[in-house]
């Protein structure tokens, strides 16, 4: 946190200034642990094990907040008799695998009775089939010793952990946890993060001030590109995205709306949406323009279409601002992809290895690639900087945070709106010219922004829609001193197109009379005129006043758990939100139906929130709890259960399976995987971020002051490892896996510490990824040894926890690279080494990523 | 003897040691050491935020006559209180360094350089070049079913840029054009 | 106190120079996290080039050393030393603690910290630089700093050689304005308009605090007692008062010895050995033009 987020660590500092106690994990010992009261060294990829172990021993010793956990989580929820547990067999399963679909049938999953709504419930804990009861055996092999044995972290370690969070814990205490990617870029990413939730949920700390889980989120707008997403599966507001076979909005709408809790609301949001897009043209007649919108076929995500673009099935690609020639993984084969697209469209502030790879990368210097031969048409536009255009980021706390231009950008530099803008009136003239039917959606897109002397699409314009107003336009457009609720009122042509801003979601309709572009931004800019996201003026000590949190200006989500079940604050110190005998009230948003009294009890057949008691405050929840098992909605299970990473020096010491059943390995002869063991590849290799430097390097390599202070690639080792290999200090060592190899300078510190796992030594390398060919300072990317690799839930890829080897010595360049790495690194033979990966195209639920697919 | 001191206590050089004004001081000033002034004094400031990680620190953007002068941290920030980190700090620089691009550059099939080319051209050609692969792959229906879909073009990137331009990089390329691959840095 | 906000000495408007208040920076290591952004902010605001690409190998610390074109520099140390009380995995339990429990990996004693410390000019109340330079370029400011002016100083170097630490040096070609000797201004444009320097405004743990030099002095005594009673038993103040430099306007709290740091034990001006040479021409000189006086006043 101090390492990649250094002002966010200053409130971790304000906390420990006040007694706070801070606990950093990690394999490396950082600029956090450095700060840290205790820092937890481990192996990377082990953290469901630590956090699991962590879960069994609040259980067990009965240490886990029994007031909070009772009423509010699903501890108590009674589950399906079918329900099959990896303990069961030891094997890593859980109930319903399909070895030939390779992934769950989840209905086993289900709570008893399959109803989410209203669950049955033992308030004693103590029915053999209720969550409670599971969770206990699920993770009752998690003991402090198999946590040494598995992660390399002692039982007193782990008991000075253990006994700080429960020190933590209860009404008058709260401890958060705050991750980042080492926990995401796991091929079980998501469930360590539902580890952590049910931690979390077992000591009180959701919904309440200072608790909660922290994702730490690594661009300025990284959380706003998710809420409003540029994301294949996902609409505004995390909305799905149709598939196949969706044929009609009904039927859409039948498949993704709950009967019960805030997404019960599904259609008024989705009608809303489809009325952004396509304006009067979205009609009830029309299913509001619904066919318009692209099905999906499958996974449809980056790594998916990457294997489509080596494979010469991707014509043209829009690189906006991001980097995958040094950001992503096993680059090598990134770079090597983008040689086979017709056309590039690039969109940066300098000419970063994503641009340029045709001419200036490690394939050109080794003769893999020659210019040449590279059909690949590029359009390099200059971007437009932060302070050169107007816009909102979303922080990584929900927080709409608008910018005010300052200057006019450079040149033919342009802001990503500009171009958008630019190239919709465009292709919709194109449109508008064609009679072809596949060309209706862009006849139809409500493109009505008005815009600025340099062609610049108004952002506010853009903001107005996304917070939403009512359909109907006022005669005349409105007055323009936003006094009656309309903000914008005309189109670019001065025309009537839209009516007052709504207030909230709470007032969107799914008739077609309302439209908003995002349903959870909603009130962002209402009928005030006022645009919140660009308040500077906070008011307390959850910032009010300053910026807009979604939902609804709420700081900290399900602070209903904030108050006991009987509505009054958990304690003095910790009050957030209220009951007071007539409304929900307090220092937050309250984050419940207003007037909904604690002891609300909802009828048989209650619907929408009407169906959430008075004390249930997970309201997106369908029965109001948070989830300490999830019935539905995971690929890999409704429980977090330790695999081992995908490449691993160790075998799994708690089941027969060694790996996430679920994951997707991508096989492919250039992305191929270590087996468990292999002596070849006997270190642990993970990848992280330094303070110097910002993720692929196009906002840090290229500045001077940045560069300077951290001018090279290098690989930290420890001072041990560095002895067995007769390695010094900043000597040139090789790093080789079966993906690439690269060349860094050695830095070998006692920060990195060897592991005792069971009696053997086990050493880490950690290596920073900011390096690429371009740029002031340059040097290998630490990409080009990874590998492209699914989490089954989200696709994300597992960096963090690889093997890998260490040659002394320089890399040897040009063409003498491919005989160096053959060496080390057999290349050809088998792709699936590993002995639970499918052989290539075994992987059948994609659509994508299968070589040789036509 | 007292007048001797008198004396010489009116010479600057002794008055200097006595005082301490010994030529180190304020009376050594150059003048334009003592017109020494911030250079953000007279400049405009715009509210902004800065554009590395997730934090969200408040940035003050100082600029005068359409050129920037200065970025620091922005006090009243509820998150930051005035502070920024390394990255934060090198913003000025980022806008202003020489490496920046601010030219559009075009790279013709096989060409081992790049090329000039207006920024009209230039998205007069992406126009076509996106409106001809969209016709040649777009698909209406598959098995029975509607998709009315592309995967023969793909987007790449969204967390560095505002909410409002990832909201019409979806509306134009996913609901206007039936792209589906679209994806950016937030594979969470 | 970290996190006063705009109410913070760091952040707030000020007079100090109109009034003539004596300023400091107190830098504790004990919250800096390394993240160097007073590097950054000092050569972003007082646009000072950057110092060169060369990967040192010494931990995180690339930059070396003060110098004419690095005005702040955030040290790096590794030691094999407890900090405080912090468990520094496996290797603070175990058999030091006495604990029989512990596991077949937990080693004995074994410590490791990593602090951090962010160096810059000391602006001595006696400076060595501002005694040497012979140009009148070097100045103290009225909030006691001590300022190069560049457009007075002709390169001459004398303060390079003078300076205890080791902070001012003459700018190499080919960076622009080469041959002049430069080091911190204490952002003595800043302080004028009532601004903070841009490092201390900057630091976001407030490692470096800016303010007055007596409160920052009665800070920096708690903040020592604060760490000795939780445990930091070689906590302490670096404030040569009692050398030659009678006491700096940017002091430190550090762990351990200064010599760790680079900070000399006992810093010495190399005046004080000219200035008894200095003291006694002098005072021949006076001797000499009294008798002159005199010769002329008997006349």
């Amino acid at each position: 946190m101090a390492e990649a987020h250094p002002v966010g660590f200053r409130w971790a500092m304000k906390a420990k200034e006040r007694g706070a106690t801070i606990i950093h994990v990690d394999p490396r010992f950082s600029r956090t642990s450095a700060l840290a009261d205790i820092w937890v060294p481990l192996r990377a990829g082990t953290d469901i094990a630590f956090l699991g172990g962590l879960i069994r021993h609040l259980i067990e010793n009965d240490l886990f907040f029994r007031e909070y956990v009772v009423p509010y989580t699903n501890a108590s929820c009674i589950l399906s008799d079918e329900y099959r547990d990896p303990e069961d067999n030891g094997d890593g399963y859980f109930s319903g695998w399909d070895e030939e679909k390779r992934a769950y049938e989840d209905d086993s999953w289900l709570y008893k009775g399959g109803d989410l709504s209203r669950p049955e419930r033992d308030l004693t804990l103590q029915h053999p089939q209720c969550v409670f009861q599971k969770l206990k055996r699920h993770f009752s092999r998690y003991k402090p010793e198999m946590v040494e044995k598995i992660c390399g972290i002692p039982p007193q370690l782990f008991h000075k952990v253990a006994d700080a969070l429960v020190a933590a814990s209860g009404p008058k205490k709260t401890a958060a946890v705050c991750y980042a990617v080492g926990w995401t870029q796991h091929s079980k990413g998501v469930q360590i993060i539902r580890a952590a939730a049910i931690l979390q949920l077992l000591l009180g700390n959701i919904g309440r001030p200072g608790g909660g889980i922290l994702a730490l989120r690594g661009h300025a707008s990284i959380q706003g590109s998710t809420d409003i997403p540029t994301l294949y599966d996902i609409l505004p507001g995390y909305l799905t995205m149709p598939h196949k076979g969706d044929e009609t909005l009904q039927q859409y709408l039948d498949n993704y709306t709950k009967k019960t809790g805030l997404w019960s609301g599904y259609p008024k949001y989705m009608v809303s949406t489809l009325k952004a897009y396509y304006g009067k043209r979205a009609t009830a007649e029309n299913d509001f323009g619904y066919s318009w919108l692209p099905k999906l076929t499958g996974n449809h995500s980056f790594f998916e279409f990457l294997y489509d673009m080596l494979d010469g099935k991707m014509e043209g690609m829009f690189l906006m601002g991001q980097n995958p020639a040094v950001g992503a993984p096993n680059s090598r084969l990134q770079r090597k992809a983008l040689s086979k697209l017709k056309w590039l469209v690039v969109r940066d502030m300098v000419e970063i290895e994503s641009a340029n790879f045709w001419r200036e990368s490690p394939e050109i210097d080794r003769g893999e690639l020659k210019a040449e031969d590279i059909e690949t048409e590029v359009f390099f536009f200059p971007a437009a900087g932060h302070a050169e255009k107007e816009g909102a980021f979303t922080n990584t706390q929900r927080l709409l945070q608008w910018r005010e231009k300052a200057v006019d950008p450079p040149g033919d530099c342009r802001s990503e709106a500009w171009f958008m803008h630019q190239l919709a009136l465009r292709l919709m003239a194109k449109a508008k010219a064609s009679t072809d039917p596949i060309d209706e959606s862009l006849r139809a897109l409500d493109w009505w922004y008005p815009e600025d002397e340099l062609g610049d699409p108004n952002m506010e314009a853009v903001l107005a829609e996304i917070n939403g107003w009512y359909t109907d336009p006022v005669a005349g457009g409105g007055d323009s001193g936003r006094t009656d609720g309309i903000v914008f009122g005309r189109d670019r042509e001065g025309n009537p197109h839209h009516g007052k801003q709504v207030n909230g979601f709470a007032e969107l309709k799914a008739d077609g009379s309302t439209a908003s572009g995002c349903w959870i931004y909603s009130g962002v800019l209402g009928r005030d005129g006022e645009n919140k996201a660009n308040l500077r003026k906070s008011k307390d000590y959850l910032g009010h006043g300053w910026g807009f949190a979604w939902p609804s200006d709420r700081r900290i989500i399900y602070n209903r758990a904030s108050a006991r079940p009987d509505g009054s604050p958990w304690s003095e110190q910790k009050k957030l939100v209220w009951w007071d005998s007539e409304k929900w009230t307090g220092i937050d948003v309250p984050g419940f139906v207003k007037g909904k009294p604690p002891d609300y009890e909802p009828e048989v057949g209650a619907e929408g929130l009407d169906a959430i008691p008075g004390d249930a405050p997970f309201i997106l929840h369908e029965d109001g709890l948070g989830w300490l098992y999830v019935p539905k909605g995971l690929k890999d299970g409704p429980l977090p259960t330790h695999y081992e990473p995908l490449e691993s020096p160790v075998s799994n010491e708690l089941y027969s399976h060694e790996t996430n059943p679920a994951v997707h390995w991508f096989t492919r002869s250039e992305n191929r995987y270590a087996p468990p063991g292999d002596a070849k590849f006997p270190f642990v290799l993970t990848t992280y971020r330094l303070t110097e430097h910002h993720t692929a390097g196009g906002m840090s390599r290229f500045l001077s002051h940045l560069a300077e202070l951290q001018p090279e690639m290098f690989a930290e080792i420890s001072p041990e490892l560095a002895r067995d290999l007769k390695i010094s200090n900043g000597d040139y060592i090789c790093i080789v896996t079966l993906r690439g190899a690269i060349e860094a300078r050695a830095l070998v510190s006692r920060r990195i510490r060897p592991l005792h796992l069971d009696g053997k030594t086990l050493h880490q390398v950690a290596l920073p990824y900011h390096y690429g060919t371009a740029g002031v300072v340059r040097g290998d990317a630490a990409n080009d040894l990874l590998t492209i690799s699914g989490e089954p839930n989200v696709t994300i890829m597992e960096a963090k926890a690889l093997t890998c080897n260490i040659m002394p010595g320089r890399l040897p360049r040009g063409r003498a690279f491919a005989e160096f790495l053959n060496e080390y690194a057999p290349q050809s033979g088998l792709t699936d080494l590993h002995p639970e990966q499918p052989a290539k195209g075994g992987e059948k639920m994609h659509s994508h990523a299968q070589e040789g697919k036509t | 003897m007292a007048s001797l001191t008198a004396l010489l206590s009116k010479w600057p050089l002794i008055r200097q040691i006595r005082e301490r004004a010994d030529g180190t001081g304020l009376e050594a000033m150059s003048d334009k050491t003592r017109a020494m002034h911030a250079r953000t004094d007279d400049a405009q400031v715009a509210h902004s935020i800065c554009p590395y990680c997730g934090v969200g620190c408040a940035q003050l953007i100082f600029h005068k006559d359409g050129k920037l002068i200065s970025i620091e941290g922005d006090p009243e920030s509820p998150i930051s209180q005035g502070n920024l980190c390394p990255k934060g700090a090198a913003s000025y620089q980022l806008l202003t360094h020489s490496r920046r691009e601010t030219k559009m550059k075009y790279r013709a099939p096989r060409a081992k350089e790049w090329t000039e080319i207006s920024l009209e051209r230039a998205l007069d050609l992406v126009a076509d070049r996106a409106w001809e692969s969209r016709k040649r792959t777009f698909v209406h229906e598959q098995n029975g079913a509607t998709i009315n879909h592309t995967t023969a073009m793909c987007h790449l990137g969204g967390a560095t840029l505002d909410n409002e331009e990832n909201y019409l990089i979806k509306k134009l390329f996913t609901a206007g054009l039936g792209m589906v691959c679209v994806s950016n840095q937030a594979r969470i | 106190m970290i996190g006063e906000g705009s109410h913070s000495t760091n952040q707030r408007r000020h007079n100090y120079v109109q009034e003539n208040v004596e300023v400091g920076f107190f830098t504790d290591p004990t919250v800096c996290i390394g993240c160097k952004a007073c590097e950054v902010a000092c050569k972003e605001w007082n646009q000072v080039p950057d110092d060169g690409f060369t990967w040192s190998g010494n931990s995180y610390d690339n930059t070396g050393h003060l110098g004419a074109s690095t005005w702040r520099h955030v040290m790096f140390v590794e030691q094999d030393r407890r900090k405080g009380n912090q468990i520094v995995g496996s290797h603070s339990l175990g058999n030091g603690d006495g604990d029989p429990s512990a596991g077949a990996s937990a080693k004995a004693e074994d410590p490791f910290r990593w602090v951090f410390l962010s160096d810059v000019c000391k602006h001595c109340e006696e400076a060595g630089c501002l005694e040497a330079c012979p140009t009148g370029s070097i100045v103290r400011t009225e909030v006691g700093s001590v300022l190069v002016q560049n457009d007075v100083c002709n390169g001459c170097g004398y303060c390079v050689v003078s300076c205890p630490f080791g902070v001012i040096d003459r700018r190499p070609s080919p960076l622009p304005d080469a041959g002049g000797a430069f080091k911190c201004t204490f952002c003595y444009d800043r302080q004028k308009s009532g601004l903070v320097p841009a490092c201390a405004k900057v630091c976001p743990t407030e490692s470096i605090v800016f303010g007055r030099l007596d409160d920052l002095r009665a800070q920096a005594a708690k903040r020592v007692q604060q760490l000795q009673e939780a445990g930091y038993q070689d906590a302490q103040l670096y404030d040569p008062t009692e050398t030659s430099v009678r006491g700096i306007h940017a002091f430190f709290l550090i762990l351990g010895e200064p010599e760790a740091y680079g900070l000399p034990p006992k810093p010495q001006i190399p005046t004080i050995y000219l200035k008894s040479a200095w003291t006694s021409a002098f005072a021949t000189a006076i001797a000499a033009v009294i008798a002159t006086l005199c010769a002329f006043a008997f006349l």
